[in-house]
């Protein structure tokens, strides 16, 4: 581990830094060899496994012996791309995502802000607790929860005719998909998500206060021009983690709340790559597709990754 | 901290008030639960509207049914076998994985970072990774739930930062006495960092706690269903729910399905909403540690 890194002198300098780490830390790459083969075998082996997308992957041929498909192995991205799904599946997700950003994200922020002006510790404290109460229970229970109180006998539905709508399973009308997923996403991790922020709020240098005062800003200006630049840092590093899975809608929670009657503003890529591929077998298609998928995302990162070091400094690397 | 301008007093006020709506609104649905899951089944379908307390006569013949099922059991048996086994397997690797990514001077770390953190931002898919599990001989057993998730990299991540921040000076002195890397990693680290070990039990807890998916796809033996699958499969199946009561009648077994269900969910989540209060502030931790870029 004390390896300096002497200047390398050509080959013979480079191959003796090698051996004489690989000695002195055999003990440590000893630790690393089991996490990198579980690396290789769970993450990178699925990665080679993409090439069915260019296949007609059959089971009992295998990968590899498994034929190209027609198009120069693009056959079943030009069926994808020609389909009427695509369109659909691809407004869905981006719509699911960026709602659930654009109401999601801000969600924990403002928590954390009005948390960190109540005065009393206690009030503060049992707030919290409840507010993360959430995020402990299991996804399966979460999505029950809200197919029981949105069927049509509900005390959620019980509501609608206050909105001047009929009561009906809300779930079986396209229209509410939408707001039922982000409302019940920001009510299970509104809590939790507040954390990191009030985290970065105990951060704040208390003299920035002190000099805003002085300087004769009340609590709303203090708000603006200390605490949220203090915590911008943090809400910019989230933001990036949020951007960079924009094509990622978790589908757990889609398939868990959809049904056939509001797959027209429900089903998302990710659902519709599990239902091609796991439910109706069609290995290959259903694997461009998630493909597609996985460039696109990838692609964002990169993006926004970019897009956030020249603009603020903050990146994820 | 001080503004006395009464603008700054009525919001006080208002934001009290907020509060106490977030409180009403995130506690009122698990208690509505827990009211419904005692009330009586014949006045609970007729009832249509929020409740305010249980609808008598109480009954508690819907737990009854719930603990007198064989799945449920099995399926809590399942779970824990999975978080135990599953917790062994992820804190042995992750804290191998975490301290070789806490070295500093090791000739190979930066192609190895980078093959790890590459993950984090593609994978190959469901569908290879679902073929690749196959392939791999894990199909229809439990191992398929342990083994592909021992490592998670956010958590990995998390590890290693706690190592980093381990004073260099009591690692060198260790090494000064000629302490190798087993011994420094086993008698000088992990002592150190015992509160992320605890953040890592906890996150790769209630993950095992709440995973259905890998389940509902690697698994067919129904015996080896863990609990959120069996919930799933009773709770939004719909008709998976006359697995429960055989020989009832159509009407009274759909008044009892809803009751059940409700019974089913105060089971299969109150311990750990009994837990969690006291657990907290690892959890706290955890998220403060893993904000720390990687």
């Amino acid at each position: 581990m004390s390896v300096k890194t002497k200047p390398a002198k050509g080959q013979n300098g480079m191959k003796e830094i090698i051996f004489r780490d690989l000695k002195m830390n055999r003990d440590a790459y000893l630790l690393i060899i089991p996490v990198v083969l579980f690396y290789l075998l769970f993450a990178y082996k699925p990665m080679y496994g993409m090439i069915i997308a260019f296949k007609n992957y059959s089971p009992a041929r295998g990968i590899l012996g498994s034929e190209w498909a027609a198009n120069f192995g693009m056959e079943h991205f030009v069926s994808f791309f020609g389909s009427y799904y695509f369109l659909r599946i691809l407004r869905n997700t981006i719509i699911i995502s960026l709602t659930s950003i654009l109401f999601g994200f801000p969600a924990p922020i403002l928590l954390a802000l009005l948390l960190n002006e109540i005065k009393s510790e206690r009030f503060k404290r049992i707030t919290q607790t409840i507010s993360y109460m959430p995020h402990f229970i299991s996804l399966v229970v979460v999505c029950s929860m809200v197919n029981m109180f949105t069927s049509n006998t509900g005390f959620l539905t019980a509501l609608m005719p206050f909105f001047g709508q009929e009561r009906v399973s809300l779930l079986s009308q396209q229209q509410y998909f939408v707001p039922i997923y982000v409302l019940s996403g920001i009510w299970q991790e509104i809590g939790w998500g507040a954390i990191i922020y009030l985290a970065a709020l105990t951060g704040i240098d208390q003299e920035l206060y002190e000099a805003a005062r002085i300087d004769g800003a009340g609590r709303w200006k203090q708000t603006l021009y200390v605490t949220l630049p203090g915590i911008s840092g943090t809400i910019i590093i989230m933001l990036l983690l949020r951007l960079g899975s924009v094509m990622n809608v978790g589908f757990e929670k889609i398939i868990l709340l959809y049904n056939p009657s509001i797959y027209e503003t429900a089903d998302v890529i990710s659902s519709f790559v599990y239902r091609k591929g796991l439910n109706e077998f069609q290995w290959s298609y259903s694997a461009a597709v998630g493909l597609f998928n996985s460039i696109v995302n990838f692609l964002l990162i990169i993006l926004f990754n970019r897009i956030s070091r020249k603009a603020s400094e903050v990146s994820l690397w | 901290m001080e503004d006395k301008s009464t603008g700054y007093r009525i919001f006080s006020v208002f934001n009290v008030l907020i509060m106490l709506a977030l409180i009403l609104v995130t506690a009122y649905p698990i208690y509505y639960v827990l009211i419904a899951s005692i009330s009586n089944p014949v006045e609970l379908s007729l009832n249509t509207q929020a409740l305010i307390k249980p609808l008598p006569p109480y009954t508690l013949s819907a737990y009854k049914t719930v603990l007198d099922n064989p799945m449920i059991g099995k399926g809590y048996l399942n779970t824990l076998f999975i978080l135990l086994v599953g917790l062994c397997f992820n804190l042995t690797l992750t804290v191998m994985g975490a301290y070789f990514l806490s070295l500093k001077n090791v000739f190979f770390k930066t192609p190895i970072t980078f093959l790890i953190i590459f993950t984090m931002y593609f994978n190959g898919g469901l569908v290879p990774t679902y073929l690749n599990i196959r392939d791999l001989g894990l199909f229809d057993s439990l191992w398929s739930l342990i083994i592909p998730t021992a490592i998670n990299t956010t958590n990995l991540i998390i590890m290693k930062t706690a190592f980093q921040s381990i004073p260099d000076s009591l690692v060198e002195s260790g090494r000064l006495d000629g302490a190798s890397h087993f011994t420094i990693l086993f008698k000088i680290m992990l002592p150190l960092a015992i509160p992320t070990l605890m953040v890592m039990v906890l996150y790769y807890g209630v993950g095992h706690w709440n995973a259905w998916f890998n389940a509902s796809i690697y698994l067919q033996t129904r015996d080896k269903f863990p609990l959120q699958l069996v919930l799933r499969n009773i709770l939004l199946a719909t008709q998976a729910s006359g697995d429960m009561m055989g020989g009832i009648d159509t009407d009274e077994m759909a008044q009892m399905a809803e009751l059940i269900k409700y019974a089913l969910i105060v089971v299969a989540t109150f311990p750990i909403l009994c837990v969690y209060p006291f657990l907290q502030k690892y959890f706290v931790k955890g998220v403060m540690v893993g904000a720390i870029k990687g």
